[in-house]
């Protein structure tokens, strides 16, 4: 199964590293997740029945997957019935190869594209252009973090990392048409966003988008937007191709009382967001005139076939697990070097990537396991219980590996990472040394000698350290959570971390990296 | 186009059969074998509530005009009587800001009668029909459209568009900039469970929250982004009402 790697991505703990020295994602991150967390929560008091619907969705996808054959049959002849075509992906190659030559079928070199989750997933911009293709991200986020050459950080809001006066720049860089004294308010951003977007959308003649949701009863199609970029995709192109994971089937078009009741409120704390667009085959007279909706499997069936690992399927994207999580918090999406980031990336990411490359075997450690991520979990994901069971796949994998004589660096980085959140004297220590280089070595420095530093030398094996943040780890929790935690009370860590007494010394060659 | 593409050959037919052949193995089903999918979904735990507010407790087209404005629509009751001049008050004062040569987009199957009064209000304003269709070009030089919907949602504080008569075609409703939509006080269900039960699924439907907004930017709101920039509401109350 393939899910393109990130160009040059490197494996956890060293893009977490990274992200922690830079003082502006930090400040952003903290801002915006801080926000969101406490617009949900009201979001979500105000219904009383939440449990219910919980309860509900869990219910309701556990049963879908359990069935899975069964309603992908019934999707399939829905959508066919209506007017549709469905195709079958095996993995993002397949996807990207479909969507390409369906482009190409149409007649065009462009095509405009809404949001999802399925097409980052498969790095379909990427292979479009390798096919000569132009792929037009039209959220606006999407089109920040395209225009500014960069990766989304985060499933619902992916240029979290970028401020105001960032985004201003890179559109007067990037945007042709963006208006002289385009200022940083970003009412204004937004406007030029709209006019910058409204050429390609009116002549648009193929449309790619995901599906939050496919019902199987009816072959619908759902779509969740705010702006109405989503709505323009959908309806204005000649040809809509659709690629949606095999996991966003709901039996029925019923269900959507539970999830349109669970999903704004999760995501964007919303009693609804501004528009959904449900759509079956096509209509004569209104909208597209041929759909093409691409089923993909892309490793979602191994996941499938683990009995805890599953219920990742169960996910619904809602990004909640982001907003709540320390880790991601303090590192950002970057870190975890996949379209899916924060606590659902770290169990979802190694299933359908597998767990062959050094980075999916990390990222199942990306966690201090508190718990903050199933507590909010809308689909009721038990993350913690899959972090600590896909750890175990990653220990079993390394064991069969060809370096299995040489100890895991990036296990062993997180494994320091978590020791070092867990212990007071053990933290200050390293903040001190860390401060200390940061003093040294001045703004720009990084420091050879902090690889012999016994906490931070897993991080930076293969790369000079930056400088340490101005604002520690430790520092940072206490001021954030000075509400519900003591500095000298961080999250529980779970067992099976290496501890330090047991942590191998560490030898100056084999990270897998190399 | 590459043989995955084409339905029908080998290439598709063989992903389709090694995927379906993949779920099956995962949850350890035999193809063919016995199982009652349907009494398996028939219990499911539905616990949750029909409703949020129960209408035989609370004024829920109220409801719907609070929370509808919560996300800055303009809303406004009027009686059903009042509705054709307040329609025409509406327009002539977007059409006032429009400038001169501003015109409206009006679907088929409007109730007569709800734009009686428009050339009262505004001598000269064009309302222009959608048959033969609009370009896309067109429908975006126009002041606004004017619709019906098919019901709305107290509890969220939206209104759904099925695109049948009154509503017309999804494009009508998206690319102008104003967008005044009228909602029957017996169009308004309390919560999701009725409007879904109310809607066919054969059928696109839009689900409309307040304006177009986007928070991708410091998680600042904006209204209006590529949807209509203003959505505004009129409620039509029964005439006894006042
Ligand atoms: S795991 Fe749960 S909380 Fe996280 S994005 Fe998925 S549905 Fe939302």
């Amino acid at each position: 199964m393939s899910m393109p790697t990130y160009l040059g991505m490197p494996a956890f703990p060293e893009a977490a590293a990274e992200a922690l020295a830079n003082p502006q994602l930090r400040r952003n991150l903290a801002h915006a997740t801080g926000t969101i967390r406490t617009k949900r929560a009201a979001a979500v008091a105000e219904l009383t029945d939440w449990d219910e619907l919980r309860a509900a969705a869990k219910a309701i996808k556990d049963h879908t997957l359990a069935n899975l054959d069964h309603y992908l049959l019934q999707l399939e002849e829905k959508v066919t019935a209506a007017g549709g075509q469905v195709h079958w992906a095996d993995g993002a190659a397949e996807a990207n190869a479909i969507v390409a030559s369906l482009t190409r079928a149409a007649g065009t070199d462009t095509v405009v594209k809404v949001k999802s989750m399925a097409t980052q997933e498969t790095g379909l911009n990427e292979a479009l252009a390798a096919e000569g293709i132009t792929a037009i991200e039209t959220d606006l986020a999407e089109l920040i973090v395209q225009l500014g050459r960069d990766r989304p950080s985060h499933i619902l809001v992916p240029a979290i990392h970028r401020n105001r006066a960032e985004i201003r720049e890179i559109f007067r860089r990037e945007m042709p048409d963006a208006p002289a004294g385009l200022t940083d308010d970003p009412a204004e951003l937004a406007a030029a966003a709209r006019s910058h977007l409204r050429r390609a959308f009116l002549s648009a003649t193929v449309g790619v988008s995901g599906a939050n949701f496919a019902i199987a009863e009816t072959g619908s199609l759902v779509v969740l937007e705010s702006e109405g970029n989503g709505r323009m995709c959908l309806t204005l192109p000649e040809t809509l191709i659709s690629v949606v994971g095999i996991e966003k089937l709901l039996p029925s078009w019923r269900d959507l009382e539970v999830f349109l009741a669970l999903l704004p409120r999760s995501s964007t704390a919303e009693r609804m967001n501004p528009y959904i667009s449900t759509w079956t085959g096509v209509r004569p007279g209104d909208g597209p005139r041929a759909f093409h909706l691409v089923l993909l499997d892309n490793g979602r069936t191994t996941a499938l076939a683990d009995k805890i690992g599953r219920q990742a399927l169960r996910c619904i994207k809602c990004s909640a697990c982001l907003n709540v999580c320390p880790v991601y918090e303090r590192v950002g999406g970057h870190a975890y070097g996949s379209p899916y980031p924060g606590p659902i990336g770290a169990i979802l990411t190694p299933q359908l990537r597998g767990m062959s490359s050094a980075a999916d075997q990390a990222l199942p450690y990306a966690s201090t396991l508190c718990g903050a991520c199933y507590d909010v979990c809308p689909v009721a994901i038990n993350i913690p219980e899959a972090l600590v069971h896909l750890r175990s796949l990653a220990v079993d994998s390394r064991r069969h590996a060809r370096f299995q004589t040489d100890f895991p660096a990036e296990r062993l980085a997180l494994g320091a990472v978590a020791w070092t959140l867990r212990g007071r004297r053990r933290l200050a220590f390293a903040q001190r040394a860390a401060s200390a280089s940061r003093k040294l070595f001045g703004a720009s420095g990084s420091a050879a000698w902090t690889r012999r530093l016994p906490l931070l030398g897993g991080w930076t094996r293969t790369r000079n350290l930056p400088v340490p943040p101005p604002e520690s780890f430790r520092a940072w929790w206490a001021r954030t959570r000075q509400d519900d935690a003591s500095p000298d009370s961080p999250p529980e860590i779970a067992p099976g971390l290496p501890s330090p007494g047991t942590a191998p010394r560490q030898t100056g060659s084999g990270t897998a990296d190399e | 186009m590459s043989d995955w593409a084409r339905p029908g050959s080998p290439g598709a037919a063989v992903s389709r059969e090694r995927v379906l052949g993949r779920v099956r193995a995962a949850i350890g089903r035999a193809q063919g074998a016995e199982r009652d999918v349907a009494a398996e979904y028939a219990a499911l735990p539905r616990g949750y509530l029909r409703a949020h507010h129960d209408p035989a407790e609370h004024d829920i087209v109220a409801l719907f005009a609070e929370r509808a404005a919560d996300y800055r629509a303009v809303v406004e009751s009027v009686t059903t009587a009042a509705l054709p001049a307040a329609i025409a008050r509406v327009i002539a004062d977007r059409a006032r800001a429009g400038g001169t040569g501003a015109w409206f987009a009006v679907p088929a199957g409007l109730p007569p009668g709800w734009l009686s009064r428009v050339a009262d209000g505004t001598p000269g304003v064009r309302l222009a029909g959608d048959d033969p269709p609009l370009s896309a070009l067109e429908l975006d030089s126009c002041a606004g459209v004017v619709t019906g919907c098919a019901l709305a949602i107290a509890e969220t504080g939206t209104i759904v568009l099925d695109h049948g008569p009154g509503q017309g075609r999804r494009a009508l409703t998206l690319v102008p900039d104003f967008h005044l939509v009228v909602v029957r006080h017996d169009q308004v269900a309390a919560d999701l469970p009725d409007a879904l039960a109310g809607l066919d699924p054969a059928l696109p439907q839009t689900l409309i929250s307040g304006p177009s907004a986007t928070s991708d930017i410091e998680l600042v709101r904006v209204e209006g982004v590529h949807g209509p920039r203003t959505l505004h509401v009129l409620i039509a109350t029964a005439d006894c009402q006042g």
